[in-house]
């Protein structure tokens, strides 16, 4: 069982200090932030090192950060331009038993970053509801669809209404004809 | 001359009665064998998690009980327990045992449904009623305390919405007795029961290896034979003060990790829930169950993730706080979501109608697959 400084060392020491930040300003836990092309990586390395095992990624949540600054477009409609986009990755190991959480950032405009997929395959889908709900890309993600929201949501909404966990996302006036805000 | 025979594409659900609620499944066959499950989820989908960014802490814990909608309890308690870390503050010990012994009764309640759906669906439909007849002794002593049936909203941030009623502790006792020899009887009545066998024994075989990389959890994963419970694991709560055992599969009636192994974990789950409520329920001591409630939450910037046994797996909540008194973000790490993932590997070359008995062994609740 290792502390989050302790690994931190042991990636520091692999991969120097270029990709990693460890944040220990949080005050709940600490989280070490990857850089968003780095991340399969990171993730191979921790999965396989001896000492430290991550086999099982708990949960990934992306999250719009809303740091960006606030315009408003042609439609009236107030937006949010620049700024981050986060995944959050929380690992474990069932056999070690330790914890660790990681974080990616990644632009707004053009989110990107590398799927896990092929490390953790319960990446898969939760990739997918970032995806889909905030419209985050993974790269080399297999199978990279929508999961909770139609699959022809694109079809009838504009930019502010395609992923609904973004900050500034507002409902489409009609989707497939019926009408949405109620 | 080998049968000639054809590929085809087989829609199932999203209005099926063994699919647990609306869930499509895309089978692709080839004659009665299943080549590839490619699941279609959505169909309940209600942005829980856009939701709870609009509401102040404490009005999350109703939208929470619709989560998985079977287990209510566990989905409160894990909120609970996430932003009580986030505000750092401590429960008072009796509220600490009503939490549990109440999160213990609905996982019996829980796995009574899982197991009785299970069998329904492959055919054995007696013992479903018998065991929803059990259920209802579980669901009138949580309902005599707080009021509701499935939705309870009862465990609150730093607290419990009421006291338990004077009638409680004597109900609950009353109940793991005539529940003991319920479990036998259900032993006899479906577990040996030789169709039931010939149905799920070495059908979906989940190798262990398989079981982690795909992140499953509960009985899904502790059927493959891993000895893994978050309540004794990673331990929350007052848990590391019961003594109970964690039941894995062992592959009894075929293969480690088959359907069978997977429905048999959860049987003898309900009777360390049993262990542990009696435990518990002669050692409640005194207080007042709200004087831990803050009376305006606002937690200090900063994320958490945590996680409890569900009866159904690892349910996980990563809230984000920016310091107001609503959440940032509230993701919901869901136990049927991520164990429903690994459905497309157990149904590969088994025959259409296994996909009913390997889905029911799984146990998904589409409240919480969808959100």
């Amino acid at each position: 069982m290792k502390s989050a400084e302790e690994i931190f060392e042991i990636l520091k020491t692999e991969f120097g200090d270029s990709i990693l930040v460890l944040d220990k300003d949080t005050p709940t836990e600490p989280i070490i932030s990857v850089d968003p092309l780095q991340i399969h990586r990171v993730s191979k390395f921790l999965r396989e090192h001896p000492d430290l095992q991550f086999d099982n990624l708990m949960c990934l949540s992306g999250v719009d950060d809303a740091n960006g600054n606030k315009v408003t477009n042609a439609d009236g409609d107030e937006l949010i331009e620049g700024g981050t986009l986060s995944v959050y990755y929380n690992l474990h190991s069932v056999s070690l038993k330790h914890k660790i959480s990681l974080k990616v950032s990644t632009s707004r405009t053009d989110p990107k970053v590398e799927s896990v997929e092929n490390i953790w395959k319960s990446a898969n889908w939760h990739e997918r509801e970032a995806f889909d709900l905030l419209g985050i890309f993974f790269l080399n993600h297999p199978d990279l669809r929508r999961i909770l929201m139609p699959y022809d949501w694109d079809e009838f909404t504009t930019e502010v209404s395609r992923h609904p966990l973004r900050k500034d996302y507002k409902n489409p006036e009609f989707y497939q004809g019926m009408k949405v805000p109620y | 001359m080998a049968l000639k025979t054809e590929h085809m594409v087989l829609n199932m659900g999203p209005q099926h009665p063994s699919t647990h609620g609306v869930l499509r499944l895309e089978l692709e066959i080839e004659g009665e064998l299943v080549n590839k499950v490619t699941p279609h989820l959505g169909y309940l989908h209600r942005c829980f998690e856009k939701h709870a960014e609009a509401m102040q802490y404490n009005q999350v814990v109703p939208y929470t009980d619709r989560l998985d909608y079977l287990a209510a309890i566990g989905n409160n308690f894990g909120y609970a327990l996430a932003v009580e870390k986030l505000l750092g503050i401590e429960v008072p010990e009796r509220v600490e045992y009503i939490r549990v012994i109440m999160a213990e009764l609905q996982r019996i309640a829980s796995h009574l449904v899982a197991i009785g759906s299970n069998g329904a669906d492959i055919g054995a439909l007696t013992p479903f009623l018998y065991l929803f007849r059990d259920r209802e002794h579980i669901l009138s002593i949580i309902e005599e305390t707080c009021g509701a049936r499935m939705l309870y909203n009862y465990i609150w941030i730093g607290g419990l919405s009421h006291d338990i009623h004077p009638d409680f502790v004597r109900k609950t006792k009353e109940f793991c007795n005539y529940f003991k020899p319920t479990i036998v009887e259900l032993d006899n009545l479906l577990s040996y029961n030789k169709i039931f066998i010939e149905r799920t024994a070495n059908i979906g075989v989940l190798p262990v290896d398989t079981a982690i990389n795909f992140g499953s959890s509960g009985p899904t994963l502790r059927g493959s034979g891993i000895k893994f419970d978050l309540r004794s694991d990673d331990p929350y709560s007052i848990y590391d003060r019961f003594d109970f055992e964690i039941p894995v599969g062992k592959g009894l009636m075929g293969t480690v990790g088959d359907c069978w192994d997977r429905y048999y974990v959860r049987i003898r789950e309900m009777e360390q829930s049993l262990r542990i409520i009696e435990q518990a329920i002669d050692h409640i001591p005194d207080g007042d169950v709200q004087s831990a409630i803050p009376k305006r939450i606002k937690p200090p910037k900063g994320t958490v993730y945590r996680r409890v046994e569900n009866p159904r797996g690892e349910l996980g909540y990563f809230i984000i706080s920016d310091g107001t008194v609503n959440p940032f973000r509230v993701k919901v790490r869901a136990p049927s979501f991520v164990n429903l993932e690994v459905l497309g590997e157990l149904c590969k070359g088994y025959l259409v109608a296994d996909v009913i008995a390997i889905l029911g062994s799984i146990d998904i609740v589409l409240g919480e697959v969808d959100r």
